[in-house]
């Protein structure tokens, strides 16, 4: 069990020293840095306008869309990986050629056609 | 056990201290210089060290610019979430850095052979995914910034940013599922040693086509290169797709309301993008360290021999690949102007999304007809 993770070690060491490195510039220049605020310096940069109130409204709902597909899509891309490593194995056997590559073909005929549907949706469209 | 940490430690001081930051820190200075050169301008030229000439303002200009944002003020917006505020550009940074971890910048083992990697950190099977899952991460830094600055032109850039980057992963994902089909494996390794024409039956190494095209990604998925290519501009937010920072409409875009080091660390994160996702593309189409008619020496146990010429040699090219494409995206940035917004959406997913689909199943079926 534990061998599979092994590994892994020097990915969370790597990422423990690249946690502490960030932290480390940004606390140095927390304690190198000057610390005078002021009002005018506190607000926020809208090219010299005083913002009217905060800008947390409602945003497009184009943009939750987006987010969508990206699921939708990105974990379709995932069910391809484990098919394309193997394909060049599925295809010496001559017997499971065909099916390897037939049923892989249905899965990404019904994903463009997925992706038409959308187009034609005007999901991806942002007039 | 205190091996493999103290080798994982030699290895990022090497790599990543040694090559990584130092690049992205001269690339700070020469994309001003280069940005200059091709807009008939001069760019920084007067942070003096030595004597008046231009090495010696390059060197200065190097060592001036992180003093300088070094004692500047940071300070939180009374109107911002504070603690979010500070997080967010080391969210930024952690995931640029933390995907070399699975890049072999050397020569490894052949595949299958027993034994540690050299030139790589950890040896994953799981390469690819763990570079993805890394890199999805990296979406977070800046839309947390943008949403924690609590201003209209941050929120703008950070609402851009994560559609922008998630709609353009889908299209770098796609893109290499060609790559795994041809080379297959997920282990960045046994991808180049693939590319290297290495042959696991008989040991042999460098096959080529037609007797000198070598077995590069970019031969055999050309197509996927460039959409390839298009994806990762993208992704690292550059022109013609730096909509996310867009100074002309957005200010800064998503770190407007950061100063001296967090704004740093954002823009220092996003070089390293640039470095990362050149050195994913040079491991992917461009063989990674293979020298075409260089063999490597290997050892018994098939593991390459480190004192060798030749392994070094691949190292250097290794890295000569990714400084190659990092100018490249560089001398795109200045080259082309940027896009609309409803351009950028329309082109990832209507042109490269359904173009890339059709790359993988044309793929699937000419390597279906000639098994």
């Amino acid at each position: 069990m534990i061998e599979i993770y092994e590994p892994y070690i020097p990915v969370l060491l790597i990422a423990m020293i690249v946690v502490v490195l960030a932290g480390v510039i940004l606390l140095a220049n927390g304690l190198l840095g000057p610390k005078r605020p002021t009002r005018l310096k506190g607000i926020p940069y809208e090219s010299g306008v005083d913002p009217v109130d905060s800008p947390r409204h409602r945003f497009s709902v184009k943009f939750y869309m987006t987010a969508i597909l990206f699921l939708v899509f990105d974990l379709e891309v995932v069910f391809l990986y484990p098919w394309a490593v193997n394909y060049n194995g599925f295809l010496a056997d001559p017997g499971f050629a065909a099916t390897a590559f037939g049923s892989m073909a249905a899965f990404l005929v019904i994903l463009a056609l997925g992706l038409f549907y959308e187009y034609k949706r005007g999901a991806m469209s942002w007039d | 056990m205190l091996m493999v940490i103290l080798a994982a430690l030699l290895k990022f001081a090497a790599i990543v201290l040694g090559f990584v930051m130092v690049l992205a820190t001269l690339l700070t200075l020469i994309e001003r210089k280069q940005s200059a050169l091709m807009q008939n301008r001069t760019g920084p030229n007067r942070a003096f060290v030595f004597g008046k000439n231009p090495l010696s303002a390059f060197v200065g200009q190097l060592i001036a610019d992180p003093v300088k944002v070094l004692l500047k003020e940071t300070f939180d917006p009374p109107h911002a979430d504070t603690w979010l505020h500070r997080l967010a550009p080391g969210l930024a940074f952690i995931p640029a850095l933390l995907m070399w971890v699975v890049i072999p910048f050397g020569p490894g083992p052949v595949p299958g052979a027993e034994g540690d990697n050299f030139f790589l950190m950890a040896d994953l099977d799981a390469g690819v995914l763990v570079v993805f899952a890394i890199a999805s991460l990296s979406v977070y830094g800046s839309t947390l910034g943008a949403w924690a600055s609590r201003s209209a032109f941050s929120l703008l850039g950070g609402l851009r940013t994560a559609a922008q980057m998630v709609s353009y992963e889908v299209t770098l994902g796609l893109n290499l599922v060609g790559i795994f089909m041809i080379y297959g494996s997920l282990n960045l390794n046994d991808i180049i040693w693939a590319q290297a024409g290495y042959d696991a039956a008989t040991g042999f190494q460098n096959a080529y086509f037609l007797g000198f095209i070598p077995k590069w990604g970019i031969i055999t998925q050309p197509f996927a290169f460039i959409f390839f290519l298009a994806a990762s501009i993208a992704e690292t937010k550059r022109a013609p797709f730096d909509l996310p920072e867009a100074e002309s409409e957005l200010a800064a875009g998503y770190f407007t309301e950061y100063s001296s080091m967090g704004f740093a660390v954002f823009s220092l994160g996003e070089f390293i993008g640039i470095v990362v996702v050149a050195a994913l593309g040079a491991t992917m189409f461009l063989g990674g360290w293979h020298i075409p008619g260089l063999p490597i020496e290997l050892t018994a146990a098939g593991q390459p021999v480190i004192a060798s010429l030749a392994t070094w040699l691949s190292v250097a090219a290794f890295l000569f690949k990714v400084v190659l494409l990092v100018l490249l995206q560089m001398t795109i940035r200045w080259t082309l102007p940027r896009f609309r917004y409803d351009q950028l959406m329309h082109l990832g997913w209507v042109y490269l999304l359904p173009l890339s689909l059709a790359n993988v199943a044309i793929t699937a079926f000419v390597l279906f007809l000639t098994r």
